[in-house]
């Protein structure tokens, strides 16, 4: 399993980005900031999850605010911020 | 056609997944001077994600990735080549080694996903003088290379010499790289007009470029498209000439004549040659006919 070893962040509060910020945690904790969150909200905690899970954190607190984007690239986000953590 | 390719900034995905719509036959994502150094991972997730999930058909996507001597370098690989972009930017080209060397490490990396050999093709940024003194053997070195692109900023500075409107400075570096391109049968990028303002200056740019044998140019502003793409399409009055001279030809040889002459000139072999480059990319664009 990988941990998340310090808090990071990742991405922008620009039009079609997303900014997450990760830091250690016991279980994983997925909060959403998110105009679309009645439609989208699931879909967007499943993707979080997807990604920590192939990257094999199961602990971490995650923040996402998001500003309208696209799955691709709150992944892409989320794979950052958990990969900063990470890092020593 | 592959007539403009426009610069993406890597890190921004409100550019990114709009990009296919500014027109541009070809886009370069840009995992290099335009993403900051510590955000260079994170360019590069983006970038890597974007190419998977986004249907970018009928548009050429080229990713521009670290110099070879970067600390980023490995990872643009690991991270871009399983994606399989149309080709893959290569900044600061200076000899036939440093294409070898990435040739080498492409093809490892197509063995160990099972991708088809030489599926990865390769664009040489040419922006160092050595680089364009090397040229015909950097686009020589492999069959990877499919394109080379003048880089001039960069050049400029190499040269010890101002950057301009006119780009009299860039004169020899042009010329050189078409014939080197032309010489190795890869296509040949011409270098972005910086003023994003002045729509005269690019279209006065892009016609010095085509008149030089240039196949097209970057943008660093999708305000300078449209002009590229006009640019380098043939013209109305081009492919009714070269129609008319398929069509002589046709003629000629039905009723056994070697020669022929046209508009009162005759047609020799180079006139037939450049008629049947302006049909094929009449063609391309939809603007072709029966002879």
């Amino acid at each position: 399993m990988a941990e998340i070893i310090k808090k990071a962040v990742a991405g922008t509060l620009e039009s079609s980005d997303v900014y997450v910020e990760a830091e250690p945690a016991e279980k994983l904790e997925i909060s959403i900031d998110s105009a679309v969150e009645a439609q989208f909200g699931d879909a967007i905690r499943n993707s979080v999850r997807e990604v920590a899970a192939a990257l094999g954190v199961d602990g971490a607190r995650l923040r996402v605010k998001d500003r309208g984007a696209l799955d691709c690239v709150i992944r892409a986000r989320v794979e950052t911020a958990l990969r900063r953590g990470m890092e020593a | 056609m592959k007539r403009s390719m426009l610069f993406i900034p890597g890190n921004t995905p409100g550019l990114l997944i709009n990009g296919a719509c500014l027109g541009a036959d070809m886009l370069i994502f840009d995992l290099e001077d335009a993403v900051s150094p510590d955000e260079k991972d994170s360019a590069r997730v983006l970038v890597r994600n974007i190419l998977k999930d986004l249907d970018f058909s009928g548009i050429g996507t080229i990713v521009r990735v670290n110099s070879v001597d970067s600390a980023y370098f490995e990872k643009d690989l690991e991270a871009i080549v399983p994606c399989s972009p149309d080709m893959i930017m290569l900044p600061k080209t200076g000899c036939e080694a440093d294409v070898l060397r990435v040739d080498a490490r492409i093809g490892a990396l197509e063995e160990k996903l099972g991708m088809e050999k030489n599926s990865v093709r390769l664009m040489l940024l040419i922006e160092t003088a050595i680089g364009v003194e090397n040229a015909f053997k950097s686009a020589s070195a492999s069959e990877r290379v499919c394109a080379i692109f003048l880089g001039a900023e960069d050049l400029s500075a190499d040269l010890r010499c101002k950057r301009s409107k006119e780009g009299r400075e860039i004169e020899y570096a042009r010329a050189r790289l078409v014939c080197a391109g032309r010489a190795a049968g890869v296509d040949v990028y011409d270098t972005p007009f910086t003023d994003v303002n002045d729509d005269e200056g690019i279209r006065r740019d892009a016609e010095a470029a085509k008149a030089l044998g240039f196949t097209g140019k970057a943008a660093i502003s999708p305000r300078h498209v449209d002009a590229i793409n006009e640019v380098f399409s043939p013209s109305e009055k081009d492919i009714e000439y070269a129609y008319e001279v398929m069509e002589a030809i046709a003629l000629a040889r039905q009723q056994g004549r070697g020669a022929i002459a046209l508009r009162g000139k005759m047609i020799d072999a180079p006139i037939v040659a450049r008629a049947q480059q302006t049909i094929a990319a009449a063609e391309e664009l939809g603007l072709g006919r029966e002879i």
